[in-house]
């Protein structure tokens, strides 16, 4: 177990830097100025302009400003936002808004999925079962800020029986309505692997042998099926989470939550370039950490993983 | 013992006694194509699908079909109609700006559709020979080939494009939208490509045709790729419908199209201001994104299970 | 769960049961599957009774219905089928009115039950110890923890399993296939069941591996007075194991009664088609004549065809076609992090192969075999040594050389099923060779495939479909005459017959050897399986770990094989103990 977890670090390092590299050469090595490019139809002042040439380190050659900007990615130093505060802070303060948004919503996905599919599973082929999947599959064809804008006015305008925004009051309560649309837009994934595996595990032969030892399906069902079938769909959850905390952008816009998502909102609505760039770049590191943490996961819950 | 255990001969007669091994051929031919279409062709949602695609797509081609209104045309607005609700020649009333809704949607379902087969084009072209040599060729190929994959798939495409739409802010146009978001989705697909070819490589018909002195290329394009491809166009149906909707999510965050462009993520955005006091302006194009997207969803899925033969058996 | 199930008797006690009161009694059962294309009628009209103590083998090739019958017996029939006939009475029960408790309590208490396949019949994601203690709790055979866990252990050890303890806390796939099917075996006869289901329990396991666990099962199942049932396409292993077999052809009985009575006195002509077609038998009675009237039945005898093959090989055998010297080949095997480990998979092998003739090499999983005829292939690169094919140096040759060389050598692949490709045409696939090595134009393409198709005993009219519409046979008679396109002079046969029910099988061996004789072919014949080299081979060479351990004319090692791994081997073979009288 050790042993994998260190070689899937490993494996992140060229990714890490593959993934930065990748984003800072899309921004500074563009032709024309990256500054003003940056910055789209506006002009920055003088002082701006200049505040940047020398965070960015524009007048040294394309690899050392990368460098250069790794170092301060590594030392937290990413400058300021157009507000004046500093990256970090409000990273610190927006961050812990997110995640409390992704793991509400990822735990209604993910009971969402599992309850569903073992349903559709058990009843493959029958009226149930092709129901389940068509509303999943309509639920999963609208987009995300579309959903957000139908919650927002049917359930939450039109029923009241959520806040409209959220604002600075950021709890479980008031968010349930956006993680509850993530997650209905989200769990057909999950749920056709569970549905997936449910049926193939019910015709495995390790099935009939366990009944053959004299069990009831009271526990065949759950220890035999379900638990086999419910590691797709942790992980595929688990991954989502990565997704989520990468794009909640329009949610959190939308909604007018405080979170990551919400400052890039800001951020590509008032083009405020260098800003976009430092927050798709944590949010890029934050998902490459949340991958590594699902690849151990998978490895912790199957047995073949863990001892290779 | 010998009781309990007579010798017993069935009666000859009643046992089949054709020769061994027979063949027997039955009315219709069958491969992985035709099987994969009369499975298509009992399920009812493929026509529902496969009648809203050929809708679309005649809206594309021939927008003049389906209205008068050119909305590219300077007089196609009128503020008196701001917000205006259906008249005649007029199903869907007026946007803010008194433009008709209906008409835009019309237009809007070319920049849709382009986009979505350009992403997807664009993501076949880089993640089909990037999986498929990986698989095949494996060794440095493929560890260099799959470290290159990996970067890609770890930064979240949407973001990706985020960061490409700003930086060229100056040359929005759908082609540019296409390789933003095409040029970031293929690693996923050179993933389920290069998965599938690492199965289809051990079969022993590509042994055989190694064996009979094919070169390692045409294997791989006569046998391997021909028997691989089948996920990746089930994926790619899927993609296409993932394709409009980040264009129509980035036109609507303002840095996907310009608004001299139809898109239906720019209807939306448009609308979105005044969502509350008047939502159908913002109902209609939703609807006509959900539509499409679905129409390509369930396609996608239908093949997704036609074409995989256990899938079928599993139904 | 099953509280109300008796909870003694978990000693070693033998069963004593009335010998003469049948434990299950199986009344006119029917058997069918519901699928797309209507119902499947299984199993139709089975009547047979298993008395305690007694085993009884059924005996039949794949469709014939007695797996379906045997997972019948304890309603454990695929979520499509369904008992639609008869009865079948367990202790006087019949269990189509049992509920799912007393069902459950049936299972594991009084049929035990041994699937076919270890790999994929223990659960991947627990612990080998968890699986056995599950059994043991739901049958409570056991109470509390610690009861449980050692006789968990004690069953294992009973099952042949002999570091149980340590081994408790393992997970199945770090298990050998003969460990799990010993896991199972514990699992099944863990409750001390009355009658023990045994499905296929060997047919996934290395020959020698196989006589150890029959032996194991044969052991306990005799100590305890436990009944047993087996199933088997093998003729010669149900002799050799069970009192009575019953033989089972389409869903129906052929042929029941004695097992001695069956094999000396068959009196069904399936009966007889298939004790002549079974490679075991045939092992015992080579140089046996012919019975005129089997022949007017269309039997096809085996023990026949290596009587004529042999000696046309005698008449025709020439110089060295292959030719191996020395050949090693080497892997290196990663070892988790940056380590690796090299394997030598083939150590210093050398044989020769003559024209006209056929060369067996044989082997267990593991010994090497496969990789040699990769290598022979030109699908490997050994890692040194030589291979000469007709004359032309196959490990340096390139290109063009090399290109040619493929056209005298052809393979034919062990799995019907994965050696077609299946978007391709049955003419395209044998035409390919053709096209390839661009010989003729379309049209006398056309006629070439035509002419193979008739050389392998398959109609023309099938150049137009595809694969997916044939038999796993007729799919291997494709893959013989793809590989005959170009008529080479060598086919490598890599357990080309292994996958096929034992009369095709036959049917297969008897095409190759009519093929040899008329087209003075030379065979290369890769295989796990003793009792067909003993059919098909002039000469054999016996592998193991790498090494080739034994060589010679196929006739003496039989004889008297000179080292003890070709006598295990030998051994092995089902049906090798039995003392013939025909």
């Amino acid at each position: 177990m050790l042993r994998y977890i260190l070689r899937r670090l490993l494996q992140a390092i060229p990714v890490f830097f593959g993934t930065t590299f990748l984003l800072y050469f899309m921004v500074f090595s563009m032709p024309g100025d990256p500054i003003l490019a940056l910055f789209g139809d506006r002009t920055p002042n003088e002082a701006v302009y200049n505040s940047l040439v020398e965070q960015y380190n524009l007048d040294e050659p394309f690899i050392v400003q990368y460098l250069l900007y790794m170092r301060d990615l590594f030392t937290g130093n990413l400058g300021v936002t157009f507000s004046g505060r500093s990256v970090n802070e409000v990273f610190a303060d927006a961050f812990p808004v997110t995640l409390m948004l992704v793991t509400m919503a990822v735990i209604f996905e993910f009971v969402l999925a599992a309850v569903l599919g073992l349903i559709s599973g058990l009843r493959a082929g029958k009226l149930s079962d092709q129901f389940n999947l068509v509303v999943a599959l309509v639920l999963n064809s609208i987009p995300a800020f579309v959903a957000m804008f139908f919650a927002q006015y049917f359930i939450a305008l039109g029923l009241g029986w959520a806040p409209v925004t959220v604002g600075a009051n950021a709890t479980w309560s008031t968010m349930w309505l956006p993680a509850l649309t993530i997650a209905l837009t989200l769990y057909v994934v999950g749920m056709r692997l569970m549905r997936g595996s449910v049926i193939e595990s019910r015709g495995a032969d390790y099935v009939r042998t366990a009944y053959a030892k004299g069990l009831t399906s009271r526990r065949v069902t759950p220890v035999h099926v379900a638990r086999n079938s419910l590691i797709p769909v942790i992980t595929n959850t688990a991954a989502s989470f990565g997704a989520l905390i990468a794009g909640t952008t329009v949610t959190e816009g939308i909604f007018n939550i405080p979170g990551i998502g919400k400052v890039l909102y800001d951020a590509i609505i008032g083009g405020q370039g260098p800003t976009i760039v430092s927050f798709v770049t944590i949010l890029t590191v934050m998902y490459i950490i949340v991958n590594i943490l699902v690849d151990l996961l998978y490895a912790v819950l199957d047995p073949r993983i863990r001892y290779v | 013992m010998s009781d309990k255990n007579p010798h017993y001969v069935a009666p000859i007669e009643e046992s089949d006694q054709t020769e061994i091994d027979q063949v027997k051929l039955s009315e219709r031919k069958s491969t992985l194509w035709l099987d994969a279409w009369r499975d298509l062709r009992r399920r009812p949602l493929f026509y529902v699908a496969l009648v809203i695609v050929i809708f679309i797509v005649a809206m594309s081609v021939f927008p003049s079909w389906f209205t008068d209104i050119d909305p590219y045309a300077t007089d196609s607005a009128d503020l008196s109609k701001s917000n205006g609700p259906a008249e005649p020649g007029h199903p869907l009333g007026f946007t803010r700006q008194g433009q008709d809704i209906w008409a835009r949607i019309v237009y809007g379902a070319s920049t849709s559709l382009s986009v979505g087969l350009i992403t997807v084009a664009i993501t076949a072209i880089l993640g089909v020979p990037m999986g498929a040599i990986a698989g095949f060729f494996g060794g440095w190929v493929d560890s260099l080939l799959s470290r290159i994959g990996d970067i890609f798939f770890s930064l979240p495409y949407f973001l990706a494009a985020v960061v490409v739409m700003t930086v060229l802010s100056d040359y929005r146009n759908v082609w540019v939208i296409s390789v933003a978001i095409g040029g970031f989705a293929w690693a996923t697909l050179a993933r389920i490509v290069r998965a599938e070819v690492l199965q289809v490589k051990q079969q022993e018909y590509v042994q055989a045709s190694t064996s009979l002195g094919r070169s390692r290329m045409g294997t791989l394009i006569n046998h391997v790729l021909p028997n691989s491809i089948t996920p990746a166009i089930a994926y790619l149906t899927l993609a296409l419908g993932a394709a409009i909707v980040a264009e129509a999510t980035l036109s609507f965050l303002g840095i996907g199209l310009p608004n001299s462009i139809m898109s239906w993520g720019n209807e939306i955005s448009q609308a979105s201001i005044t969502v509350r006091t008047d939502p159908l302006p913002l109902i209609y194009p939703s609807l006509a994104l959900i539509i499409t997207v679905l129409a390509f969803t369930i396609l996608g899925e239908l093949l997704r299970d036609a074409l995989d033969p256990k899938a079928r058996a599993r139904r | 769960m099953t509280t109300d199930v008796i909870t003694t008797s978990i000693d070693e006690q033998p069963h004593e049961l009335d010998p003469n009161k049948p434990l299950v009694q199986v009344k006119d059962l029917e058997v069918s599957f519901r699928t797309q294309g209507g119902d499947v009628h299984a199993v139709r009209g089975v009547n047979f009774d298993i008395y305690p103590g007694e085993t009884v083998a059924i005996v039949g090739e794949s469709g014939s219905g007695k797996s379906t019958t045997a997972t019948a017996l304890m309603n454990l029939l695929p979520g499509n089928g369904r008992i639609s006939g008869g009865q079948v009475l367990i202790e006087d029960k019949d269990i189509s009115k049992l509920g799912q408790r007393q069902m459950a309590a049936v299972r594991g208490h009084v049929i035990g039950y041994v699937p076919q396949d270890p790999m994929s019949n223990l659960n991947p994601v627990w612990s080998v110890g968890f699986q056995v203690r599950e059994a043991i709790k739901a049958n409570g055979l056991a109470k509390g923890r610690k009861e449980v866990e050692a006789r968990a252990i004690e069953v294992l050890q009973q099952a042949g399993l002999s570091d149980a303890e340590r081994r408790m806390k393992q997970f199945p796939h770090q298990f050998s296939g003969g460990m799990r099917q010993r896991v199972l075996i514990g699992i099944g006869l863990g409750a001390n069941p009355k009658l023990l289901i045994a499905d296929e329990p060997t047919s996934a396991l290395d020959v020698t591996v196989q006589k150890t666990i029959l032996d194991h099962i044969e052991n306990l199942t005799r100590a305890r007075n436990t009944a047993v049932l087996l199933i088997t396409h093998d003729l010669g292993l149900a002799a050799e194991r069970a009192s009575k077999v019953i033989v089972m052809h389409q869903g129906k009985i052929v042929e029941a009664g004695p097992s001695r009575a069956i094999l000396t006195d068959p009196q069904h002509p399936y009966t007889r088609r298939l004790l002549a077609a079974a490679p075991s038998i045939a092992s015992q009675r080579i140089g046996a004549t012919v019975s005129e009237d089997a022949k007017d039945e269309g039997v096809i005898e085996l023990a026949s065809i290596a009587k004529d093959r042999h000696e046309e090989a005698e008449a025709h055998a020439g110089g060295a076609v292959v030719k191996v010297e020395d050949l090693t080949k080497v892997f290196s095997i990663r070892r988790g992090g940056f380590k690796s480990e090299d394997l030598t998979a083939v150590d210093n092998v050398s044989f020769e192969v003559h024209k006209g003739t056929t060369m067996a090499l044989v082997g267990e999983s593991g010994s090497g075999k496969t990789t040699v005829a990769r290598m022979i292939l030109g699908l490997e690169t050994p890692t040194s040594g030589e291979i000469t094919v007709g004359g032309t140096r196959l490990d340096k040759a390139q290109g063009k050389e090399l290109f040619d060389v493929r056209r005298r050598m052809q393979p034919v692949f062990q799995d019907p099923y994965a050696s077609l490709d299946p978007q391709r045409s049955i003419g395209a696939i044998i035409g390919e060779p053709l096209k390839v090595h661009k010989v003729g134009d379309a049209k006398s393409r056309t006629a070439r495939v035509e002419e193979l198709l008739d050389q392998v005993s398959l109609p023309g009219a099938i150049a137009h479909r595809y694969p997916n519409e044939l038999s796993g046979g007729q799919r291997q008679r494709v893959a013989i005459a793809r590989a005959l396109a170009l008529k080479p002079e060598v086919v490598v046969l890599d357990e080309a017959v292994s996958a096929l029910d034992v009369l095709v099988q036959a049917q297969v061996l008897q095409l190759l050897a009519d093929l040899q004789t008329e087209l003075g072919l030379t065979y290369l014949f890769i295989t796990h399986d003793l009792a067909v080299v003993r059919v098909i081979a002039d000469e054999v060479a016996v592998m193991e770990q790498g090494k080739i351990v034994e060589a010679g004319a196929t006739d003496e090692v039989f004889a008297n094989p000179q080292q003890a791994y070709t006598q295990r081997l030998l051994d092995a073979i089902p049906g090798s103990g039995l003392d013939w009288a025909v």
